[in-house]
């Protein structure tokens, strides 16, 4: 599939759904929302130039300057998942059809977003789509248009624009220093004038700005109300991808394509990725709230995502890369599970609940399987990223990091175990009588993300050499 | 057109709109405002041979600031009287943070060691195309459609956090 194809088809789709003489209903668009994001997922499968000739000359005409290699193919597919089971959510949670057409507008608006991040290779054009997807984000959140739905909106908005005027900031500045924004004359600037204050400043300020739209602790502010207010197919699209690709995608990108590394760099990366995982951890044990626990759970998480690539090795960055992968799967299905008790239970104070795994079988078992993997039990998915992660900071000689990382998995171990605990095990609570499991469309996207989350650890051998060794080498 | 008489006359009105720009109360009329400074601020980078910051001023100013502005009044809602005179800053105030800023920012830049850098002159390619659509549509093609998504987005901020409910109105 031409990589131009993933930016032009979502954007050519929204403009069919809203010809002015003919309106196609919620559902229609909901179904062909997730027709594209199965074919997205699909062609990472394909070789790279794979496509039939009629297309090729019919994309030729709208042939962008793409570059693709293989994190963008893994982020393709990462991102094509998530949409795929925010869509389904959707379709579970959502009656109105207005709403339903609305959503899926808006979530194609940010796919395509999000594909042209993956393939862009300009600093310019890189800050151009992460507002494409910021902006789509900011009415995602207030879709529902409720108090805190809006007042969550206009923090993030508040503190993304702080972010904004960072990373513009930043690129004004690389730009009158190296003549141009693409990632070659960039590259070649910065490797003359790495030491230059004046860059060094530009590059760190571009970091605070995708530390903030990564949630990256201090700058995780907006978050945790974020995630929380959203709709619940809103915040599994939100933790699932948004924040990694805005934030942690290009931060990868950016050090690994662009600026490479330096032991300033590297120092504030470990640093701020160890604030993260412990504090996010920390936080995330006092939650009594499903979905805020989850929030700072993710901010965990991101940490140690930034903890391995802070490792400064090529395999420190294929360690990155599969725990962003991994991570947005179990961590969409955490919130596929939150959407499911919203919608059957209505409660998402955890301390109200208790013992719903008779009555939410599916749930309650796929939620284990998530939390084990967050957690790093073998032989699941998430056991085999963090133990990468743990051996690039060992083999870069970041004993001490590496050794954080550990600890902190018994945190996360603690606080999936209190939510397990309080959610789904124990005596069932009174008024929960008729809870039935959740409706067929969100069980089927929990069994489909926790069947990933197995297959990929069962796997994990082929999954290295054909998926993390073709994205990246080392 | 290289009649050092435009640029003046661009440059005061760019002043003068900035001006306007901060000191309006209502955000719609500010915001509009802005919009025809980045315009100015554009036409005068064309002018001096700088068409990429021309476009990428354009870029973001036409593009990603109408989508912010749009949705922040769409979040906020208008204060009234009472809260606009507590709020409101004097004229005086504003341009003394302005040229605070302005030091501030000038200051930082010149103890960030920038003068051991030797700048780079823009691109040859970029230099020797100086024809304005010709750098929009071969050299940033791939903004544009970022544009496109942005003003689409735009559109959709409007209609989903602007349009009333018709059955809640009913209700």
């Amino acid at each position: 599939m031409s990589f131009s194809l993933a930016v032009l088809i979502p954007l050519f789709l929204v403009l069919f759904f809203n010809l002015p003489f003919y309106r196609i209903s919620g559902k229609i668009a909901v179904f062909i929302a997730s027709l594209f994001c199965i074919v997205q997922a699909f062609s990472f499968f394909l070789p790279v130039n794979a496509t039939c000739p009629a297309v090729q000359n019919l994309v030729s005409y709208f042939m962008l300057d793409f570059q693709c290699d293989g994190i963008s193919r893994l982020m393709l597919l990462t991102s094509a998942i998530v949409a795929f089971a925010s869509i389904l959510v959707l379709y579970a949670m959502e009656d109105s059809d207005r709403k339903q057409f609305n959503f899926v507008n808006l979530i194609l608006l940010s796919l395509a977003g999000m594909n042209g991040l993956f393939f862009v290779r300009d600093i310019f054009s890189v800050y151009v789509f992460i507002e494409v997807i910021a902006a789509t984000s900011y009415i995602l959140i207030a879709i529902n248009k409720d108090k805190n739905a809006l007042e969550a909106s206009f923090k993030y908005l508040v503190m993304s624009s702080v972010a904004t005027v960072m990373m513009l900031s930043s690129i004004a500045i690389l730009f009158l220093v190296a003549g141009g924004t693409d990632f070659v004359t960039v590259s070649n600037m910065y490797q003359q004038y790495g030491g230059n204050s004046l860059v060094t400043a530009a590059v760190v300020l571009f970091i605070v700005g995708l530390f903030i739209k990564g949630g990256v602790m201090p700058f995780h502010g907006w978050l945790p109300d974020s995630y929380l207010a959203a709709p619940a197919p809103v915040s599994v699209y939100l933790a699932g991808m948004v924040t990694k690709t805005t934030g942690i995608y290009t931060l990868i990108r950016l050090f690994y394509s662009v600026f490479g590394f330096n032991t300033a760099i590297q120092s504030i990366l470990l640093i701020f990725a160890s604030i993260s995982i412990v504090l996010g951890a920390f936080a995330a044990i006092n939650q009594n709230n499903f979905k805020r626990m989850l929030a700072y759970s993710s901010i965990s998480q991101v940490g140690y995502i930034v903890l391995g690539f802070g490792a400064g090795t090529t395999f420190g960055v294929a360690a990155a890369i599969f725990h962003l992968f991994n991570h947005s799967v179990f961590k969409s299905l955490l919130f596929v599970n939150s959407a499911a008790l919203e919608k059957q239970v209505n409660v998402s104070d955890m301390s109200e609940m208790g013992g719903l795994a008779s009555k939410m079988p599916v749930t309650s078992t796929t939620s284990v399987i998530a939390f084990l993997s967050t957690a790093g039990i073998p032989p699941l998915s998430g056991f085999w990223s963090k133990l990468m992660i743990i051996l690039a900071l060992w083999t870069a000689d970041l004993k001490v990091y590496a050794v954080i990382a550990i600890l902190a998995s018994i945190l996360t171990m603690t606080y999936f175990l209190i939510m397990q605990k309080k959610v789904f095990f124990g005596r069932l609570k009174e008024g929960f009588e008729n809870v039935k499991e959740a409706p067929l469309a969100i069980t089927f996207v929990s069994i489909l993300l926790c069947a990933i989350t197995v297959v990929v650890g069962l796997l994990f051998p082929f999954v290295l050499n054909g998926l993390i060794n073709s994205a990246v080498s080392f | 057109m290289d009649s050092i008489y435009i640029h003046i006359i661009l440059l005061a009105l760019i002043i003068i709109s900035s001006i306007f720009a901060v000191s309006y109360a209502r955000v719609i009329r500010g915001a509009i405002i802005l919009g025809i400074v980045s315009m100015l601020v554009s036409i005068s980078l064309f002018l001096l041979s700088c068409p990429l910051a021309g476009i990428f001023e354009l870029s973001v100013c036409s593009g990603l600031i109408t989508v912010i502005f749009i949705s922040v009044i769409s979040l906020t809602l208008p204060p009234d009287e009472k809260q606009r005179k507590v709020n409101s800053v004097s004229m005086m105030k504003k341009m003394v943070l302005l040229v605070l800023l302005v030091l501030v920012c000038g200051f930082s830049l010149y103890m960030l060691d920038s003068k051991n850098i030797t700048f780079v002159p823009l691109m040859q390619n970029v230099q020797e195309s100086i024809d304005t659509r010709d750098n929009i549509w071969n050299l940033r093609h791939v903004d544009l459609i970022g544009q496109a998504l942005i003003l689409l987005t735009g559109l959709f901020a409007v209609v989903v956090l602007f349009k009333k409910d018709k059955n809640k109105d009913k209700k």
